[in-house]
């Protein structure tokens, strides 16, 4: 029971129901995460083929690979929706099943901030040797 | 967090055994959750062994046998007992049902019997049912036309209009879906369930309503409607075949539609 609950025990319970009402808000995160899922199947396809095809072969040969805009592109576009889709699934997580006010939001920030880093590191790794 | 484990006040304990009449052939046992609040005890699960050759067929006929001639302090919700109150819904065997339509023959072993899962209990089989009711209140389950109804006569429908209400006006409001819905379970307090959710549906596919945008409105919300993951637990429980879960996601496929 956190301080809110506390201070609403005499609230009827349709109060309680009612709430702050309705955000207005969800449907971005929905649609974004079924989007980058969508979008996951194929690049990650790609990603897997491009790896095989690329046994054994030299830190050059991958530069070279790489630097074609279109791996580049492709590359990028795995990343960002790798990440993306990673920040939202566990901050759907977070939500299911924490539940103190202060834990869960410091746990949104350590997910998203992580995320967004581990994105930066891949994308500039990713442009560095493609480039 | 979550709990993983029941509060120390309310796990179970071994309860009292009541033995079947001499002379019995066909002895069923029921294990049934007991709490008494006066009592100030932690719950008890009590063993009754049932004669079926004198019993009807449902799980609730048992009951009402235990209670009327075993053991009168047993505490159930009962009204119709064909299926259309939804008061007799439960915890049978594992799984959320009416007790009306629970055959005892579909029940292998002892029968189990408990409330409906992870609401407050005020006493044995009998959960408190405020949230859900108030969550139904809140999305307001009745009619809304700024258009008055034709004067010398009710307002139509065509028989596709009407179709798109099958399944859905048929839910009898016995809680099982949202007391078996995890996210329920977590969330309660947030997120409406899937008994609400499929009630707000049916006056957003109702075509005589015009709060169609309103209702999706008050919808629109991370916790609302989006904590629902498709588990499916309301579809597979459903006493009534309904599913709750196609509801919610015709709700979400409208939230799409009017965005994108």
């Amino acid at each position: 029971m956190n301080t809110s609950d506390q201070v609403s025990i005499r609230r009827s319970m349709l109060g309680r129901a009612r709430g702050r009402g309705a955000a207005r808000a969800g449907f971005a995160l929905w649609w974004t995460q079924r989007v980058t899922a969508v979008a996951l199947v194929p690049l990650t396809l790609w990603f897997i083929s491009a790896i095989i095809s690329l046994e054994s072969a030299s830190r050059a040969d991958v530069a070279g690979w790489l630097h074609s805009p279109l791996a580049l592109a492709l590359m990028l576009a795995l990343i960002v929706a790798t990440f993306w889709h990673m920040a939202i699934g566990l901050g759907e997580v977070i939500a299911d099943y924490v539940h103190g006010e202060g834990t869960k939001l410091a746990a949104l920030l350590v997910v998203r901030g992580l995320s967004v880093l581990l994105a930066l590191l891949c994308a500039i790794a990713a442009l560095r040797l493609g480039l | 967090m979550v709990a993983f484990n029941l509060p120390a006040n309310s796990r179970l304990r071994p309860g009292r055994s009541h033995p079947a009449p001499a002379g019995a052939k066909q002895v069923r046992e029921f294990r049934i959750y007991r709490w008494d609040p006066d009592a100030g005890e932690n719950p008890r699960t009590d063993s009754y062994a049932v004669d079926l050759d004198t019993c009807g067929p449902m799980v609730l006929d048992a009951l009402i046998k235990i209670k009327n001639e075993v053991d009168p302090t047993l505490t159930f919700r009962r009204s119709c007992r064909e299926g259309i109150c939804g008061s007799c819904a439960m915890n049978i065997d594992g799984q959320n049902t009416l007790a009306c339509l629970k055959p005892i023959d579909e029940v292998k072993g002892a029968v189990r019997i408990s409330p409906l899962p992870h609401m407050p209990v005020v006493k044995d089989l009998v959960p408190d049912l405020s949230q859900p009711y108030a969550q139904l209140r809140s999305i307001e389950p009745w009619l809304q036309s700024e258009t008055p109804p034709p004067p010398d006569g009710e307002r139509l429908q065509s028989k596709e209009e009407r179709a798109q209400l099958d399944g859905l006006w048929e839910c009898i409001l016995c809680f099982c879906c949202s007391t078996s819905c995890p996210s329920y379970w977590w969330n309660g307090d947030r997120y409406l369930g899937p008994a609400v959710l499929l009630q707000a549906y049916r006056w957003i596919a109702d075509s005589r309503d015009e709060a169609t945008g309103a209702r999706l409105d008050a919808l629109e919300d991370p916790f609302k409607l989006y904590r629902c993951h498709t588990i499916m637990n309301c579809t597979d429980t459903c006493p009534k075949g309904l599913n709750p879960a196609k509801a919610i996601g015709a709700i979400k496929q409208m939230m799409a539609e009017r965005q994108v």
